[in-house]
Order: C-alpha cells, then structure tokens, then sequence
C-alpha cells in the first residue's frame, strides 16, 4: 500500500522502489493490471492511497481486484470511515486485519463478520492483559 | 533519570512533522536509539512498544535488524499483547536469510499446543509467513492435530499453513493428505465456508504435487461439484456475498480445484447464466469459469462458450475485464481460431485503446488473427495503428506486419506497398533483413519495376531520413533509373523527372549528416549505375565519384577510387560491369552476398566470358585477377591490399567469417568437493586475444573462504588478471567465484598456465600449486 508520494504505508512480503514507480506513473484511466519482472501486479487507487496485490500467472486477476476491495472494506467497517491518517497511525492494526483476512497468500476468511468478530476479540484480550498489567504496575 | 519512552502515536507524529528528509532521519537516529538502550536494559514492560515502533521506522526503510532478538522474548512472554507485536515483528524482520529464525520454531510450537486460541492464530499466521523448510518439517505434526480440532477459526488457519507448509517441503503432502477427507465431511455437516474454502486450497495444493494425490481426489469432484451447484442456485447469506453474488471466493476456489482434477465442469454453463455480470465479483466467477474451461481438455461446445463469455467480455466498458479478455483470447487462438474470428471487429477496436497494457494485448491478438481473407482489412487497420501507436509498440507492430504481409500477401503490389508504408512509418523500427528482403522482392516483380521505382523516387524525395527507405530507393534508382526517367508509368500518373534532379537526389543523400555509411555505399554504387543508364554526360557523377575518393570513411574512399578507376581505364567495360542484376536464388542472406559478389567480379575478369550462373568457387580464382587489377593502380597508402578485402570493398557487402568453434571448457583442480573450471574464449576480431574465465564451485559441506586465485604464464604471453566476484563460495552448491583472465598471444606460442589457489576450508587453509595441463590447442593457435 503505497501512498501518492510513494511512501509505504503498509507491505506485506516484499515491494521495491522500482515497482512503486512504476504504478504510480500510471495515468487514471488505465486498466489495473501490469507486469513486472515475472508477476503480475494488480492494483487499484482508493482516494491517496494505492493498494497493489502481486499474483502469479494463473492467478485470476479479477478476484485479486474484488480480495483488494474487500480488505479496503474491512479496514473501513473496523476504523469507521477509514482515512490515510488511520492507517498510518495504527499501522499494525492494519497488519493485524490482513492477517485475518489473507493467510500464507490466500483467502482465509470471505465473511466480513467473522473477521471483524476475531479482530474485535483479539483487541478485547490485549486490552484485558494491559488493564491487569497496569493495575499491577500500579500496585506495586 | 529515566526518561519515559515515546508512545508509538507520538513518534510517528514526531516523524511527520520532520520537514526535510534529513530531520526525518535525524529524528529517526535519536529514536533507534533509546529503543536500543532500551533493549539493552531489558525493560519488559515497554518493550511491545518499542519494537512497535521499530518496525514503524523499518517500514520507512530505516534498518532494523537490532530488534530481531526483541521479537523473540516478546513471542517467548506471557502477555497477549507482546506476543502480538512479536509475532508480527517476527514476520517483518525475521526470514529464511537470518538464522534467528529458527529460534522462535520452539515458541511457536509451545504456543501452537499450550496457547489460547488467538496465541493459536498468531502462531500459526507467522509460521505460514516465513515458515522456513526446516520450521515447517519441526512443526507439521503440531499443525496437523490443530486440523481436527473443534474450532473452526484454528482449524481454518490450521488448514492455510499447511497448504504453506507443502509448498515448501512437498513431502509433507502425505502427512496432510489423509485429513482432507475428513475436513470436507465436516462441511458437508456444518456448511463452514471457511473450512470449505481451505479445504479446498489445501486439496488443490495437493493435487499440483502429485499425480497420486490426483486420483485420490477424483473421487470427490462430483462432492464438490454439487456444493458448487447449490452456491449457485440457492440463496445467499449476506455476509458471504459480494453484491449479490454467493461467495465468489468459493466459486472461484471451486473451479480452480476442478481444473486440478480435470473433469468437465457440468455446471459451468448454470454458472455462467446464473451470475450477475454487472458487478467485478460477478466477472471474476464467469472469468474463472472460462479460465477453467481453457484449463481442461473440454469439448468444443464449453470452449465455444469460453470464447463467447470472452468476447462479451471485450464489449465490457470497464477496461480490466477488456484487458483479461484480450489475454485469455490469445491463448485460445492457436486452437480455437475460427470461434475467435468471430469477435475480430471487436478486437480491432481494442487497437484504439489510449492504454498501453491494452493495446499491446489487442496487437498481438490481431496480428495473431490476421489470414489470407482478412489480410486487406487487417493490413488497413494495424498501418492505421502503427502511425499513431506508442514507441514502444513500434517495433512489434512493424516486424508483425511484414512477417503477415510476407505469409499472406494477395497481390505483389500490394506487399511492396505495404512494405513501403511500413518503411515510410516507421522505417527506424523495422528489422535489419527488411531492405535485403523488399530488394528481392522488387527485383522478383519484373512487371512492377517502373511502379516501384517511381513510388519510391517519390518517397525518397519527401523524406530522407528513414534509413531503410533510404537504402531501397538508392538501390532502386541505380538499378532502374532508366525506368524513372522514361515517364510513363500505368499505375501511377505521369511523372516528368529531370536527370539533374535524381542526380541532386542522390547527391543529396550522400551528404546528408542522417545517412549511415551503408546507406552512403547505396547511394554512391547507385550513382554509378546511372552513368551508364542516364543519357547526359557523366561528368556531374564522376565529379562526385572524385570527391569522394579523398573521403575519411575508408570503405567509401575505396568504392570511391575504384569507380573512379573505372571511369579512366576501364570504361569500356564499365556497360558491362553496371548492367542490371539477375534475380539470385534466396536461399539466405549469406548465399544472396556470395552470388552477387561473384557475379560482379566474374564482370571484372577481362578474358573470361560473363558465366551465366553465379558460383561461389569462382571468387576464389578471380582473387589473383582482382589483384592484379587492383595493383595497377596506385591506391593511397591506407588502403588495405590483400586481394580478399579488395573484394569485399567493390562489392559493398561486409564478408562474415565463420564463427570460431567453441573451444571446451577444462576442469583443473578438484579437492574436497571445491572444483575449478576454466572455460575459454577467443574473440574473433582479435585473434590475439584469449578470454579464460575461472570458476570455482563448492559441492562440500564447508564453506570456502578467503579465496584468492593466481596465476602464471610464460614471458612470451601477457596476463591480466581481473578482480574476482567475490572470495567466499558458499557450501553445497552455492554462488561460485569467477574471474577473468586476459591473456594477449600475439606471436601465438603454446600457452602454459600455473595456477597457485590459497583458501580456507573446514576450518584449514590450503594452498595448492600447479600446472595446468590438457589445455586445448584451439586456446592459442
């Protein structure tokens, strides 16, 4: 995911300098695939930020477009309206939802519910452990 | 004093706030750190949030490696929030080139056994992420009872990993294999999407890797068949759908695990008339089922409907799915050619595409559907597009449209139009043969002289900066000059040209800072030829004959000066000499040089009568002939003097010499598993030079280090050693060291070579001594 200046905002597996480049030289109009070394690269703009999905060759490039939606999606039902400033400064709640969503490069999860539902709980306990552990700090 | 660490907000805000890159490192340099003072302390409380914002900075691409430990003790800690950070951390900074991550393998397996769900998830997330081939070996057993465990959201994650697991260590396939059987059972019970869906992927993995696993899930496809039914025709839950379409994931998962097991796809038709199209998520289904339809060896009605999903597909206004489209086509074309005909208009108007990706895919497919009925159409329409196509393309679009004018041309006119457009176009791009090949075809069309020359004096007269062009005009000019001026022409209208401008012309041609010298030979062996087929005197042309012989480019001061010699002693026979070429045979470039040289110099023979058939033997007697001629006459110094450069000068035709025989390469040194190689080269245009380079492999199970090679050879030869690529080569097999050596041997004596090899191996320097031997002859002959 990178933004219109280029910078990284979130990455998964690898991504170069290069690559970023070439997306970002995209004009509007053109369709969302291209190729690159020898992958291909999907990739769609959400208002300043550029969500690029790298797929093999027999992959479906379509359903790489609709994982990328999805994934927009639930970062936008978990922060409420979601911007570039939320994902920058919760970077790793981002990470913590592709998790649950895409495992080892593949769909893990397709219910939003679920997803959401897991996030939610896995937050519940950190915030569980971190009361304990202050009232302890407290304590002592 | 203890000064309370940032909070991760408050650094990244600390970091935008940085104007100017160098404050932002500066910013970041103070930060790191505290981090690694911190670290250093050993403060458990905060650590989470220090390696959080370490891998803040190291997605900026700052390094980070000192916080690889840091993500161990978190992940080895009680709390759910450290392991969360640590596992995440373990993702981003650790992988297979860094031995710590093998240490977080025990951690993980504790967590996979002894940990809460989400520890589960956590653990089982990362392992499918950098999961080394060793890791995934340690923890498969783990992995596989977490498979047939109640809950789905372990079991789901469970399944994933082990689909990365096989990818990276196949063997483990049997080891998940026999559960598979069982996970779809579960489904079929509790109509879990999730389980289904990696069920599905793992089966298909298993399937990628062996045939056997292959047979074993045969027996299964009609399950799945009939899950993939009653997705399609029975309702849909909201949380699974995309727009009303029921959980395409699956779909797609479906058809790509029958395109494993090769079976017809019966219930592709259902799908393809039950799925709203109006939305990506639709598409993409349709799209899968044709991808799957192209996959398996279906019969010719699936594969009709594949294409004509395809070619509504083109009709689509969204341009991913145009561009998909165009990709899928061309893989259909070679064997469904006729049922992609249909859909060629549409095609043709993907050319106007503004995108590039798009165009490129629609060239190629055009160029692909192009056959001799169409080939009129098709011809207008891509010299429509190669005017107004982006560079890049140019060059694709110009070999295509010669190679399909040259398979499928109806009239001869109408290919030496085509090539002419071509060449008017984009001349620059075209390949090298495209000159040698349009003379031959003019040259073939005896009843189209008049016409090509003509159109071609025209072109030529617009424009002379297309290389190409350039070259056949001059050529053409000078063979049927006679032709041009003489007026009348049927097909084209009537042109008045005047000697004095076809003379201005050319000369224009020759002084023209855009004509390559190639193109300079052309237009100067075309002036001559018209001396004899023009009427006027021929002083204008032996004027510039003249000048040219004091020219600094050396092959056209030699045509020059001959010709010039021409003029003054041999004129009688200069008629005979510039006579119009024969047609030679085209059985290659190579052949077509040969036959014209000899021809010309069969010419220049004075007793011998002009033979009738071209042969290449003939050079070699008329060598002695040519040098005697060419030694009456006093040629300035630079000139070279043997006969066969002599030849090749005349006759304008660079002469190639057979490319030298490979020489083998020499193994000289093995010990311990480490091997030296050398492998020889002789460059052709410097005789005396040998190119070796050393290549050292390691096949043991130490690593070589400190590596260095040196060498010797006799006084009578010169040795220049390079730098190597490296000193260290890595055990079993890893990246060797080469080195080149640059040995000059001009008065060709035998080449010896001692080598003195010093490295360090399984903890012992060696040092070896030697002389190689068996080197091959052809290295210094």
């Amino acid at each position: 995911m990178t933004c219109r200046q280029g910078k990284l905002r979130l990455q998964k597996w690898y991504i170069t300098r290069e690559l970023v480049q070439t997306v970002l030289a995209r004009k509007p109009k053109m369709c969302s695939f291209l190729e690159w070394r020898d992958l291909k690269i999907v990739y769609k703009r959400y208002a300043s930020l550029y969500f690029c999905c790298a797929i093999e060759d027999q992959d479906n490039e379509l359903i790489t477009l609709e994982i990328i939606h999805r994934y927009v999606e639930l970062l936008d039902k978990y922060f409420g309206s979601v911007c570039e400033l939320d994902i920058i400064f919760n970077f790793e709640k981002a990470y913590f939802i592709l998790d649950e969503f895409l495992l080892g490069g593949e769909v893990q999860e397709t219910s939003k519910k679920n997803v959401l539902k897991a996030i939610e709980q896995a937050d519940l306990l950190q915030e569980k452990t971190e009361t304990i552990s202050v009232l302890s700090n407290i304590k002592s | 004093m203890v000064v309370p660490s940032l909070k991760l907000q408050d650094l990244i805000e600390e970091i935008r706030g940085a104007k100017t890159q160098a404050q932002e490192r500066e910013v970041i340099q103070k930060e790191c750190a505290h981090i690694r003072a911190s670290f250093r302390d050993g403060d458990p409380v905060h650590r989470h949030r220090q390696l959080a914002k370490l891998l803040y900075v190291h997605m900026l691409g700052y390094p980070a490696h000192f916080g690889q430990m840091e993500c161990l003790k978190l992940i080895a800690s009680s709390r759910f929030t450290d392991k969360r950070v640590g596992y995440l951390g373990a993702m981003l900074l650790l992988d297979e080139r860094h031995d710590a991550h093998l240490l977080i393998t025990n951690s993980i397996k504790n967590d996979l056994s002894q940990g809460i769900q989400p520890v589960q998830g956590l653990a089982l997330c990362t392992l499918s992420t950098m999961g080394s081939a060793e890791m995934c070996r340690d923890l498969a057993p783990e992995v596989e009872k977490l498979l047939l465990q109640p809950s789905p959201y372990v079991r789901k994650k469970a399944i994933l990993t082990a689909v990365h697991m096989i990818r990276k260590v196949p063997e483990l396939s049997s080891v998940f294999l026999p559960p598979c059987a069982q996970l779809l059972h579960e489904h079929t019970r509790n109509r879990l999407s999730c389980i289904l869906l990696g069920t599905i992927t793992l089966i298909t993995e298993l399937c990628e890797r062996s045939p056997a696993a292959l047979r074993h899930f045969r027996k299964v496809v009609p399950q799945l068949v009939h899950i993939l039914r009653t997705l399609v025709t029975m309702g849909y839950s909201t949380e699974h759908s995309i727009s009303g379409v029921s959980d395409p994931f699956l779909q797609v998962g479906g058809h790509s695990s029958k395109t494993m097991t090769n079976t017809s796809p019966l219930s592709s038709p259902q799908v393809a008339t039950n799925t709203d199209t109006s939305r990506n998520a639709g598409n993409a289904v349709l799209f899968e089922t044709v991808l799957t339809i192209m996959d398996i060896r279906s019969a010719a009605g699936l594969r009709v409907l594949a294409v004509n999903i395809l070619g509504r597909f083109l009709l689509n206004s969204d341009r991913n799915i145009r561009y998909v489209a165009l990709t899928s086509l061309l893989r259909l074309v070679q064997s469904d050619h006729s049922a992609v005909q249909r859909h060629r208009p549409t095609v043709v108007e993907c050319l106007r595409e503004t995108d590039a990706s798009l165009s490129r895919r629609a060239l190629e497919l055009s160029l692909a559907l192009v056959n001799s009925s169409n080939v009129r159409a098709m011809m207008q329409e891509l010299q429509a597009f190669l005017e107004s196509c982006p560079p890049d393309l140019r060059a694709d679009c110009a070999s295509g449209i010669l190679l399909a004018a040259e398979r499928f041309a109806p009239t001869k006119r109408w290919h030496i139009d085509t090539i002419l457009h071509v060449l008017t176009t984009a001349g620059t791009h075209v390949r090298d043969d495209a000159v040698a090949n349009l003379t031959q075809l003019i040259g073939g069309a005896q009843e189209l002289h008049a016409y090509s020359v003509r159109r071609l004096y025209n072109a030529l007269a617009e424009d002379i900066s297309q290389q190409p062009l350039v070259q056949v005009a001059a050529w053409c000019i000078g063979e049927y000059g006679d032709l041009l001026l003489a007026g009348n022409c049927e097909e084209i209208e009537p042109l008045q040209v005047d000697e004095e401008e076809v003379l201005a012309l050319l000369e224009k041609v020759l002084q023209s800072h855009m004509s390559l010298p190639a193109t300079r030979g052309y237009a100067l062996t075309a002036l001559m030829k018209l001396s004899t087929r023009l009427c006027g005197d021929n002083n204008r042309i032996r004027q510039v004959v003249s000048i040219y012989g004091s020219c600094l480019d050396v092959e056209l001061q030699q045509r020059a000066v001959e010709y010039d010699t021409l003029f003054r002693k041999y004129d009688h026979m200069r008629a005979a000499i510039l006579e119009k070429m024969p047609l030679v045979e085209r059985d290659g470039p190579q052949a077509d040089e040969e036959a014209k040289e000899s021809k010309e110099a069969a010419q220049l023979s004075e007793a011998a009568p002009v033979p009738t058939e071209p042969q290449a033997s003939q050079l070699l007697d008329l060598l002695d002939l040519l040098d005697g001629a060419s030694g009456d006459v006093q040629h300035p110094p630079p000139l070279d003097p043997s006969p066969g450069g002599a030849l090749i000068h005349l006759l304008d035709l660079p002469c190639v010499p057979p490319p030298p025989a490979p020489i083998p390469d020499l193994k000289v040194f093995e010990r311990e598993g480490v091997q030296l190689n050398l492998s020889f080269i002789r460059p052709p245009e410097n005789p005396a030079l040998l190119l070796i380079t050393v290549t050292a492999t390691n096949f043991s199970e130490g690593d070589v280090t400190h590596f260095i090679c040196q060498a010797a050879v006799p006084k009578s030869l010169q040795l220049q050693l390079q730098a190597p690529s490296g000193n260290t080569v890595p055990a079993r097999g890893g990246l060797p060291i080469t080195q080149l050596f640059r040995i000059l041997n001009p008065n060709k004596a035998p080449l010896r070579l001692k080598l003195r090899l010093t490295y360090d191996h399984f903890h012992q320097s060696v040092q070896e001594i030697f002389e190689v031997n068996n080197l091959p002859v052809e290295s210094w002959q």
